[in-house]
């Protein structure tokens, strides 16, 4: 019986190896700044080798996206690698990044006409492994375009991001992650006026042979830093899932 | 290796050209005419007119007195030129260097350094050239000398021996006449005048007398002739130093034997470019087709490389546009620009990642080919404080930042474009918003920091300066708003938003 488990538990570690996340027991757990988030991936190692979707129907979510993203190519692009950021309508503004510890030098912007040619450059960009993560904006993306880009993943292990505009067709993709995040209201400390760390809502909706689950993060400057204990507010992604239904 | 040059000079051109068009004026004299003045100028004779007295310059009307039953012909400006192209094309099979006599228009200057001997000597190469053109139907005579200068002028004046030994060409020009140095009209008659019918009677004159009676050009030409002065040939085609051809024994239309074509010509050329250390800049690809039309693809790169993956792949992106019709017979590459490989130190233990690291420069590389180099864009602060100045495109990949990134004011994430307008209510003179109306939607603000006065660069433009705020509404959205412009001044002052804090 016991033979069986440890069979099933070899089987599931490889499963894992393949699908892109690493075992947490190989040598030092590599964090990422996350804080107990990590724990929702499997393993409580956040997947490098993955392509994570981010979903942002409004522009306030896609800033907080922006800048969650930033904060995470900060310990990405750690190694002093470069990052592709490929797009049709690119609003980010790169002099920004230095607030997330990113030096926006380091980041190529690809400014192209069609999304086609956007999906073709991630993809390619996806493919090379001197790079340390490629962002893409795009409207729309279907499960074949998906796929592509998670074996494009696979063979270099290149962090992929995936911005996308459009909601409704969230569940036809194969992204390792697929997130939410939203602005909330910053606090100041002991109440003085004025404007607080970013503070936002972090949907994690989906995570493949993970728990997903719902954050309160904030970036405290040089960091991520978990909102503990954060009184029931008005969320602009729930009030737009409510207009959905 | 002493430079040798051959001069070919066609006595008629014009008239063996429209012999060999039309083959039935071989027994009727005719002459070339172009409009000059109102007369018709003689251009060109053909040999049999010329047995009757009839030379270039005359007028058709006197010619035509003098010849019974001359056929006038038509000549149109730029004809030579052509037919000299033509022909010189031709003469590529006998140097790669091919020029066209621009003095008299009516010849070739070939540079045959390092060419005679395949055809067994300078005086097979010689017969074999004169032979060629005589079975065309053009009567040429040639020379060959150390100078183009010197071969020149053997070729038009010279009466003993076309072939002027190394080194013996200030010798054979001594006996010719000073119009063998491609002199003008007016210079010639001042020769003539002084009667000087021959090169040597004013080669050993000082330069200064030469120089003050017949100009600095004169000089020139007889220094080009002796070979003191060294004279360029501009070539027709000018010959690429990397470049590979491949020709198919059936003609090629299927995208598989396009890529191994390609493949077959950047190994050998790639094999050339390693063993000089050269790498492929920018490289083109002409195919000729059995329907007698040739297409071109090129590629770039960003640095030189001879690695044939690479090359392979960005040539790949471009096979789409070769349209192979009814197959290609002929593939050539060439590579105009290549640049010096700076080979990469192998490093020990592993490679930095970064912005100079080989994949990334290849999959720029790609993305230049399949997109174009306009969009790839990568930026470095400027020193401005005015947002949409405060960043500067970078020339090129490696290109590093001069100054910090500032970090000390809040910037936000997204940027848009143009700033929008937006409707606001504020209590003056300098508080934020209390809310603010954009694209219909009404934002309550509940926290805001500011205002932030940035002024306008007077000496780039006019216009009001803004005072921006940082504000967040009762949902958590942050905005980055401006005013423009001064409460209750005579310009109206303006809200507006710019973009959105993460």
């Amino acid at each position: 019986m016991d033979a069986k488990r440890e069979l099933f538990q070899k089987l599931q570690q490889d499963i894992l190896l393949w699908q892109g996340f690493k075992p947490a027991s190989s040598g030092k757990a590599e964090r990422i700044g996350l804080g107990e988030l990590e724990d929702a991936f499997p393993g409580g190692v956040f997947p490098k080798k993955a392509i994570h979707e981010f979903i942002t129907v409004v522009p306030e979510q896609s800033a907080a996206s922006d800048g969650f993203i930033a904060g995470l190519l900060a310990v990405l692009m750690e190694n002093g690698a470069a990052c592709v950021w490929a797009s049709t309508s690119r609003r980010l503004f790169p002099a920004s990044l230095g607030l997330f510890n990113v030096e926006p030098e380091r980041i190529i912007f690809m400014d192209v006409r069609t999304e086609k040619d956007v999906l073709w450059i991630t993809e390619e960009a996806l493919k090379c492994e001197g790079l340390a993560a490629v962002v893409a904006e795009v409207n729309n993306l279907s499960l074949i375009e998906s796929r592509r880009l998670q074996l494009a993943v696979e063979s270099s292990g290149v962090t992929g991001f995936i911005l996308r505009k459009d909601e409704n067709k969230s569940a036809s993709t194969v992204a390792t992650a697929r997130w939410r995040i939203s602005p909330l209201p910053s606090q100041t400390e002991d109440g003085m006026p004025g404007l607080g760390f970013p503070r936002w809502q972090v949907e994690l909706l989906k995570v493949r042979n993970g728990n997903p689950g719902n954050f309160v993060l904030e970036w405290a400057g040089e960091k991520f830093q978990e909102v503990k204990k954060v009184k029931k507010e008005i969320v602009l992604s729930e009030m737009e899932g409510r207009q959905i239904g | 290796m002493q430079r040798r040059f051959v001069s070919i000079w066609f006595r008629q051109l014009l008239a063996d050209w429209q012999l060999i068009r039309r083959p039935e004026l071989s027994g009727v004299p005719f002459i070339f005419a172009a409009s000059d003045h109102g007369r018709m100028i003689i251009t060109a004779v053909s040999e049999l007119a010329l047995g009757f007295g009839v030379e270039v310059g005359m007028r058709a009307a006197d010619a035509k007195a003098i010849c019974p039953g001359l056929e006038v012909l038509d000549d149109k400006p730029g004809r030579p030129r052509k037919l000299l192209k033509g022909l010189g094309e031709w003469c590529v099979r006998y140097s790669p260097i091919v020029a066209i006599d621009e003095f008299a228009m009516d010849g070739l200057l070939l540079e045959s350094t390092g060419c005679s001997h395949l055809w067994g000597g300078e005086r097979g190469y010689l017969k074999e050239i004169v032979s060629r053109l005589k079975s065309k139907g053009y009567t040429v005579r040639v020379a060959i000398a150390d100078t183009p200068g010197a071969a020149w002028a053997v070729s038009h004046h010279g009466k003993v021996t076309p072939l002027i030994p190394v080194g013996g060409h200030a010798d054979a020009l001594l006996k010719l006449g000073p119009d063998a140095l491609r002199l003008g009209e007016t210079v010639l008659a001042k020769f003539r005048k002084l009667g000087f019918y021959q090169i040597k009677s004013f080669i050993g004159m000082p330069r200064s007398v030469l120089r003050r009676r017949f100009g600095e050009d004169f000089l020139l030409r007889l220094a080009q002739a002796i070979g003191t002065e060294n004279e360029v040939l501009v070539p027709l085609q000018v010959p690429v130093p990397f470049s590979e051809r491949l020709a198919c024994l059936e003609p090629i239309r299927t995208r598989n034997g396009i890529e191994i074509a390609i493949n077959k010509l950047l190994e050998n050329l790639c094999k050339r470019m390693q063993a000089e250390g050269k790498g492929l800049r920018f490289g083109v690809l002409t195919c000729y087709r059995i329907d007698g039309k040739v297409v071109q693809v090129d590629i770039g790169t960003s640095g030189a490389s001879h690695n044939i993956s690479h090359l392979f792949k960005l040539f790949q992106l471009k096979i789409d546009q070769i349209r192979p019709a009814l197959g290609i017979e002929l593939f050539v590459l060439d590579a105009p620009k290549v640049d010096d490989v700076e080979v990469p130190q192998e490093e020990m233990w592993s490679s930095k990642p970064g912005l100079d690291d080989q994949s990334v420069i290849k999959l720029l590389d790609r993305v230049a080919g399949k997109v174009g180099f306009q969009v790839i864009h990568r930026y470095l602060p400027a020193k401005r404080y005015w947002p949409e100045r405060a960043i500067l495109k970078a020339v090129s990949v490696t290109e590093k930042p001069n100054a910090p990134w500032r970090v000390d004011k809040p910037r936000p994430t997204e940027l848009l474009k143009t700033p929008a307008p937006i409707e606001v209510m504020a209590i003056i003179p300098d508080h934020p918003p209390k809310f603010f109306i954009y694209k219909g939607v009404r934002h309550i603000v509940a926290k805001a920091d500011g205002p932030e006065r940035i002024e306008r660069e007077w000496w780039l433009d006019q216009g009001e300066h803004r005072d921006y705020y940082q504000v967040e509404d009762e949902k958590g959205g942050r905005y980055w708003l401006f005013r423009s412009g001064h409460y209750g001044g005579e310009n109206k002052y303006k809200w507006f938003i710019h973009g959105f804090f993460a």
